[in-house]
Order: structure tokens, then sequence, then C-alpha cells
């Protein structure tokens, strides 16, 4: 079965007037496709665009040119909406409902059934762990379980395309933890995520591809599986070890950064070479010296954003 | 349908829960009282200046409320960012825009109501009878008070709230004298004026065309012919001004 395609931007443009002659260009000729069922972590610094790439999929901004499409279909008609929930960065509601009133609003923008509609809405106070606080007005949430609340609005239609802004700014640890399952679960359940961040950890664990945005031009698509898969930068092997041990490793004379650390016996070696490391954990394992650790060393995604946003500034 | 029912709901839940909605309506209560006042003080008949500061009151007050509410809807649910969760929805603009048009047309509905009945009951305590006349001058008013707040809607579909405020004050204030603007235009010789005035005679909404309320408080004779043709007026107007509005919304960058 072929991977069909949820998202399709193709040659997207779009200034803003900021004077009586001057415009800014927001975003210049974005292209991009987002597969079916796959989370698109949508990299970038504050201001480089991401919102309005999220604006303008939503038909709330309108395009100088380019055009975008769901599943083929243009996003000029309002109906491909219906597949998509949207969370917006800092999202606001109507301080005045409650919970349950705000989510039941959002859920008559869609055609649904009552009954479904309100077994709907009581499963998203589930997932978001809202329930206890369904008949609080608005104005008395806190920032995390406003932040909750939009992504049960965003979901309360169960829809096909989730667009997340910023979904983990403003939470704390167990919060983010809770919103990274949330995205992998509506991944499981075949929905396809595209979510916004500049932190780079939080796409980097969840993310199948990210893009890297810069001033409003895609500068990169990485898939997050080849960093993971990648070790060309070495290995670093931490042990405990006498002098014997280090001896034995010595007289390999092999290419590798052998140091010691602050405790006495602990040593930390840097081999580039696979092969290599290898040896030297063989000659750890036979003198009998206790290894703490044997890990590649990867290229973050952290430093594939610094390299590629800088290259750009050059 | 619907969405549109949904969002009038909402819009009506939002202004009555709205502390400007009770201050406007405390204000009215004030005129009508100062009424009370006045009445008991002329030697002409209490129930006269009753009736004339009731009618002025409910329109006084329920232009204001047109004007506050209708500026706001949109600069409120720009500046409070609830506009993106609701227009990122399955919605067209136009239904989101009407929506808030019932919803809103509903509120200064509730205070008309609300109005004339402390109107007829301060007049049933003079006189002991339902002044139904009264209505004569009060559908109008509705009328006039729903093509207020289509402004509102127009203005603020382009500017910010203040110039809004400002622009449907205007037309409110202006709307009341395009016959007397037209009289000046025959009274002169300067033609930039006279083509000035008619222009704005056609252009901008006789609003003293549903003003029934000198025909009302003294009694005189109404012209059931007029009162129809006047609210027609009114409403083929409002729906012109609300379809400019949504024209001018749809190209809107929700920024």
């Amino acid at each position: 079965m072929s991977i069909k395609n949820a998202v399709e931007i193709q040659n997207l443009s779009k200034s803003f007037k900021t004077g009586l002659k001057k415009r800014f260009q927001a975003l210049n000729n974005l292209s991009l496709t987002i597969k079916e069922n796959e989370i698109f972590g949508y990299l970038g610094a504050n201001g480089t665009g991401k919102t309005t790439t999220f604006k303008l999929m939503l038909g709330l901004i309108f395009p100088d040119t380019g055009d975008i499409k769901f599943w083929g279909v243009s996003f000029q008609d309002v109906k491909t909406r219906a597949n998509i929930g949207y969370l917006p960065e800092n999202p606001y509601f109507y301080s005045y409902l409650t919970g349950q009133e705000s989510l039941n609003f959002t859920a008559s923008m869609f055609d649904m059934k009552s009954n479904i509609k309100k077994e709907r809405i009581n499963e998203m106070l589930d997932l978001v762990n809202l329930q206890h606080a369904k008949d609080i007005q608005l104005r008395k949430y806190s920032r995390g379980m406003l932040q909750r609340l939009g992504i049960a609005q965003a979901l309360v239609h169960d829809p096909k395309l989730l667009i997340l802004d910023e979904p983990m700014s403003g939470l704390d640890p167990m919060g983010r933890k809770d919103m990274r399952n949330i995205i992998l679960s509506c991944k499981d359940q075949g929905k396809t995520v595209l979510f916004s961040s500049h932190i780079i950890s939080d796409v980097e664990m969840i993310c199948d591809r990210a893009s890297i945005l810069s001033n409003g031009v895609l500068k990169k698509i990485i898939t997050v599986d080849d960093i993971m898969d990648r070790d060309s930068n070495g290995w670093e092997i931490t042990f405990k070890g006498n002098a014997d041990t280090i001896e034995s490793i010595n007289s390999k004379n092999e290419n590798f950064i052998l140091k010691q650390l602050s405790a006495k016996d602990i040593f930390l070696l840097k081999a580039i070479d696979k092969k290599i490391a290898f040896e030297i954990l063989n000659i750890i394992q036979k003198q009998g010296a206790e290894l703490l650790s044997f890990v590649p060393l990867r290229i973050s995604l952290e430093e594939i954003y610094i390299a590629t946003t800088l290259k750009k500034d050059q | 349908m619907g969405k549109i029912f949904s969002i009038a709901q909402n819009t009506f839940r939002e202004t009555i829960r709205d502390r400007v909605f009770y201050s406007l309506l405390f204000f009215a209560l004030i005129l009508i009282a100062l009424s009370m006042i006045l009445g008991n003080l002329t030697l002409t008949k209490p129930i006269k200046i009753i009736h004339d500061f009731g009618l002025g009151s409910i329109s006084i007050a329920g232009t204001l409320i047109a004007i506050f509410v209708g500026i706001g809807m949109l600069y409120k649910e720009m500046d409070k960012r609830t506009i993106y969760t609701i227009l990122s929805k399955p919605i067209h603009r136009w239904q989101f825009l009407i929506g808030k048009y019932l919803g809103l047309g509903l509120t200064i509905s509730v205070e008309v109501v609300v109005m004339s009945l402390i109107v007829f009951l301060l007049s049933f305590y003079y006189v002991p009878e339902i002044p139904l006349k009264l209505f004569f001058a009060i559908v109008p008013i509705f009328f006039e008070l729903m093509l207020i707040l289509a402004f509102s809607f127009l203005f603020s579909s382009f500017s910010s709230s203040f110039l809004s405020g400002m622009f449907t004050l205007s037309i409110f204030v202006i709307g009341h004298f395009t016959s007397d603007l037209k009289m000046l235009a025959q009274g002169t010789d300067n033609v930039i004026f006279q083509k000035l005035s008619i222009f704005l005679f056609y252009f901008l909404p006789n609003l003293e065309a549903l003003n029934f309320k000198p025909e009302v408080v003294h009694n005189l004779a109404i012209s059931y012919e007029k009162l129809f043709f006047s609210i027609i007026y009114a409403i083929s107007y409002t729906i012109v001004v609300l379809l400019i509005a949504i024209f001018i919304f749809n190209r809107r960058d929700i920024k």
C-alpha cells in the first residue's frame, strides 16, 4: 500500500505590510510534504514563520502565492478543516465558559451527532485529565490546564491531522511528558501530527521527520531515524581501571584519545573507528576492568540545527 | 445553521455576563428615574415626560450598547485570540459574522424588552392602562439599533475599535440630521456643499425615518404605511451593510 501525503505545500509565500511601502517577508517559497501517519517536527527560532505557516494552512491568513493541499484538497475549501485539529500557541478560550461548555462549543462547530458529541467530550476530559475541573470557569484554570484543554478541543472531533503550535511551551516536565504521550498515541491511532517547537529535544524524541525553518525559508528536512543510526562521530568508552589496563590499551598505539577523569581510577576514551573501539572494549574486559559506559557519539539534531541556521547567515 | 446558532448562543452568553451590558442598563434605569423626577416637577402631564424620556432612554442606551458590543465583537476575539480556535474549524467567515450579529442582536432585544417593561410599569403607575401605542415607537427604535449594530460590525471589520466607535457614533448622529442636511443644501449657493449634502443625504441612513417618538408622545396620528416602509428601509439597509462587512471580513488576514 502506498503512503499518501496528508499535506502538500507548494511554493508558499507570505508577506506582511509593515509600513507605507515596506513589507516583511514572513515565508518565502515554502514547499513541504507531510506523509500520512507521520509525526513531523517544524523547527525554527521564534519569528521564523512557523505560526504563519499554520495560519495559512488554516485559512486564517491568505498567501501571496502558493497552494496548500490536505489529502489532495485545497485549503480554500473550509471542509478540509473538518479533518484538522489545531492547537494555537498559548491557546485562549472564552474565560466565562466552563471546561465542558467550552468543549461543547468547539464540538458544535463540527457536524457531530449529539450523543457522539457527549461521548467524545467525556473521553477528551478523561484524556487530558480535566474531568475534575469540567464545571469550573476557564478564568480559574492554570496555564497547564488551559494547554490541556487546548489539546482536548483540537482532538474532540477525532481529526486525521493535528497541527500543534508549540504544544510543549509553558508545560512542566510532567505536562511535557503527557503531551508527548498524547502525540505518540495519536500516531498509533493513525493520525498525522505536525507540530512546531523551538525545543529540539522534544522533536528528537518523538518525530519521524523534522524540518528546519530559518527567516521564512525552509533550510533542511531531516529524518530523525537517520540521526539515530549515524555513528560517524566515533565511540566513547568510560571505565574503571588500573595501570595495567592503561598500559595494555596504550600498547595498541592506535588512533584514540585517553583521558583520566577527576576520580583517580576512572578513564574516558574516545575512538573514531568502530573496529578500534571494539578492540579496546575487548582489552578492558580481558583485564577485568569495570566498564562504565560504551556509547556511540551521534550527531545530534541540535548540532544539525545550529549548523544549518548558521550556514544561512553566512 | 447549527454553527451560526452555536456562535449566536455563545455570543449572547458572553454579553449578558459582561459588565458593560449591566452598566448601560443601569444608565438606562437612571434616565428613567430622572424622567420620574422631571415628570413630577413639570407643569405638563407627567405621563408625557415619562413616555418621552423613557423612549429616549431606550434609544440612547440601546445605541450605546449596540456600539460598545458591536465594536468589541471582533476586537475582543482578536485581542484574546479566541478567534483562532473558531475560524480554524470548518466554518465560513460569514457564518461567524452572522452568528455574532444574531447573538448581539438578541442581547439588544433583551435590553429593549427589559427597558420597555420598566417604562410600561412606570406609565402604568401614573395612568393605570397599558400604553400599547409606545410599541409604535419602540419597534422602529429596535430596527434602528440593529442597523447601528450592523454599522459597528462594518467598521470593526477593517478598523480599530476606537475608530469603529467614532465612525458608528458619527453615523448615528449624522443619520438623525440627514433631512436637515438636504434642507441646508437647498438653502445655500455653495455648489460643493450642496453636492456633499445631497450625497450624504442619499448615501447615509436616514435614521429620522425611524423616529416615531413625537407622534407617540404627543398622540399624533401615525401613518402605518410610513411605519411599514421605514422598517423595510431599515432591514434592507442593515442587510446591505452586513454584506459589505462580510465582503471585507472575508479578505482580512487574522494576524
